[in-house]
């Protein structure tokens, strides 16, 4: 038992936990264009004090979470719907409905987010049908806008907020609603008045699936956004590699992770919960 | 049809259509005769002969694939460790500690887990003036990141299923390694082999970590794609598109079956 708790015990402690506490230290050095690694190793928070001085830090801050939020809103109004409908189908029927909601995420995240490139382009298929149907005359660039990265983030993360949503809506006892309906709540009071507040750990769970994720997002917002579209994985990627800055990447880095301590421990707690709920 | 269950049909075909139309157009396109991806121009297959020879490309899906088998492997045993530490042992001094660290890679946004592994990697070559970074670094990065999901499984099967079952072998005067290969292997061997899927396919389509830490002479499949794709639409992407949606189905199809028939 010993070497089977210390081997991945070992491993993640070298291999994650040492890394962890390297970006920390990186991120209190300062920037030395001249030697290789770019870093002088030091006690300073030139990097941090960058990060809130600078207004296009801060706006990429802002616009990450305004982007990661709203999609993950938008998530929610398609994925419910969804989840609802799945679960409402005859038993036989739901792991067909429910492969089909994973089928994509097994197929490459690259090629998804590629696959709306083309379809977003000037004179692209959605363009074109725009012109053609005559619900829009000039209906402009998609590609290369929020507009974009928002449906690359709802569509590459929707089977996340399907899958936890399903799970507590599959065990939703029909009794109860049976019961609202006999006292005379109508399906649309009995509907949030039961099955809302009973699917919230689902809602919650989906959320924070869909939010987390997103809010560090590289490829979306590099592969359909444009240069006025602001995140912060992105702010992180061109430090790195474009500008080279290795201290202030890492202080991106530890800024990104302090931010979401709060809704990965909310998830945590979450999972938790259900979990004992099950046993 | 009642009104609600035509509703519910409804709101399922918007959203299978939203997730599957971009994917059938890039299906589609693959057959395109023009270079173009907007205009269909008649069917044809050159981009499929372009692909296959394309010799960067096929170099590049070759190393992905070695480096998604090792790496896989390499999950799946440190993941079904970790499970099994998690579901079996109560406690052990630093199980807080190993519990999330065990989890943590998944909830890690991806960029903050490339520049950390990367700065270890630099550490240790200034220190130890090793490895080169290449097919070792990211068969490490990629095995860290993926412990979490085998081990996931592996605790949630261990919590789920009778232990009576290891207790009667014991009883019966098995050793605890002759148990545990007996008896408990068995019955998570399908979460262990889930795993060890996921962990490949996360392998195979990783882009952000392998950016950090594979170097300059490493190129996988996802770098090589997106370093064509950021240039603009190319038919190539969409016939390699075509292929990995048919394998991912296929093996989907495949392991329903293969627990279907289990049942």
């Amino acid at each position: 038992m010993r070497f089977v708790i210390g081997l991945p015990f070992l491993w993640l402690g070298i291999f994650f936990l040492l890394p962890c506490l390297l970006v920390l230290a990186i991120s209190l050095g300062t920037y030395a264009p001249d030697s290789v690694p770019p870093v002088e190793l030091g006690l300073s928070i030139k990097s941090f004090a960058l990060l809130f001085s600078d207004g296009l830090y801060l706006a990429a801050w802002l616009s990450s979470l305004r982007i990661a939020a709203t999609s993950t809103l938008v998530a929610l109004l398609l994925g419910y719907p969804m989840a609802y409908a799945i679960a409402r189908t005859a038993p036989n029927r739901r792991p067909l409905l429910l492969m089909l909601v994973v089928l994509p995420f097994w197929t490459s995240f690259l090629i998804r987010i590629y696959a709306w490139m083309g379809l977003l382009a000037d004179n692209g298929l959605i363009d074109q049908f725009l012109r053609w149907s005559g619900l829009v005359s000039n209906p402009g660039t998609i590609l290369g806008t929020e507009w974009a990265v928002h449906l690359g983030i709802v569509y590459a993360y929707l089977p996340f907020m399907v899958l936890p949503l399903y799970a507590t809506l599959e065990k939703l006892d029909d009794s109860l609603l049976e019961a609202a309906a006999d006292l005379g709540a109508k399906p649309l009071a009995a509907f949030f008045t039961v099955t809302l507040p009973l699917s919230l750990p689902g809602i919650v769970a989906g959320c924070l699936l869909v939010f987390i994720p997103a809010v560090g997002e590289f490829v979306i917002p590099d592969l359909l956004g444009g240069t006025e579209t602001l995140m912060i994985g992105k702010v992180l990627w061109d430090e790195f590699f474009t500008n080279g800055d290795w201290p202030l990447a890492s202080a991106v880095a530890v800024c990104l992770l302090v931010l979401l301590v709060g809704p990965i421990a909310i998830f945590q707690r979450n999972q938790a919960r259900s979990l004992e709920k099950r046993t | 049809m009642t009104g609600r269950a035509r509703l519910a049909f409804g709101v399922l075909a918007f959203g299978y259509a939203f997730l599957y139309l971009p994917i059938a157009l890039v299906i589609i396109y693959s057959f395109n005769e023009s270079r173009l991806v907007t205009v269909w121009s008649g069917f044809s297959l050159k981009w499929w002969h372009a692909l296959f020879a394309n010799e960067a490309m096929l170099e590049a899906a070759w190393l992905s694939l070695r480096i998604a088998l090792v790496s896989a492997t390499g999950a799946a045993l440190l993941g079904l460790a970790a499970g099994y530490a998690l579901a079996r042992a109560p406690r052990f001094p630093g199980r807080t500690l190993f519990g999330s660290l065990v989890v943590a890679p998944m909830v890690m946004p991806e960029v903050v887990m490339g520049i950390s592994m990367l700065l270890l990697f630099v550490g240790s070559e200034r220190l130890f003036g090793g490895p080169d970074r290449g097919f070792l670094t990211i068969v490490v990065a990629h095995t860290t990141f993926s412990i979490a999901f085998v081990a996931i499984v592996v605790q949630a099967r261990l919590t789920d299923f009778d232990r009576a079952l290891e207790e009667a072998a014991m009883d019966l005067g098995a050793t605890p390694w002759v148990t545990f290969r007996t008896v408990t292997l068995p019955l998570i061997a399908p979460a262990v082999g889930s795993g060890w899927l996921l962990a490949f396919t996360l392998s195979l389509d990783d882009l952000i970590l392998t950016q950090f830490v594979a170097g300059a002479q490493s190129q996988t499949l996802p770098m090589r794609v997106y370093s064509s794709v950021r240039l603009g639409v190319d038919p190539q992407i969409n016939v390699l598109a075509t292929i990995v949606v048919t394998v991912a189905a296929c093996a989907l199809i495949l392991s329903g079956w293969l627990t279907r028939r289990k049942v």
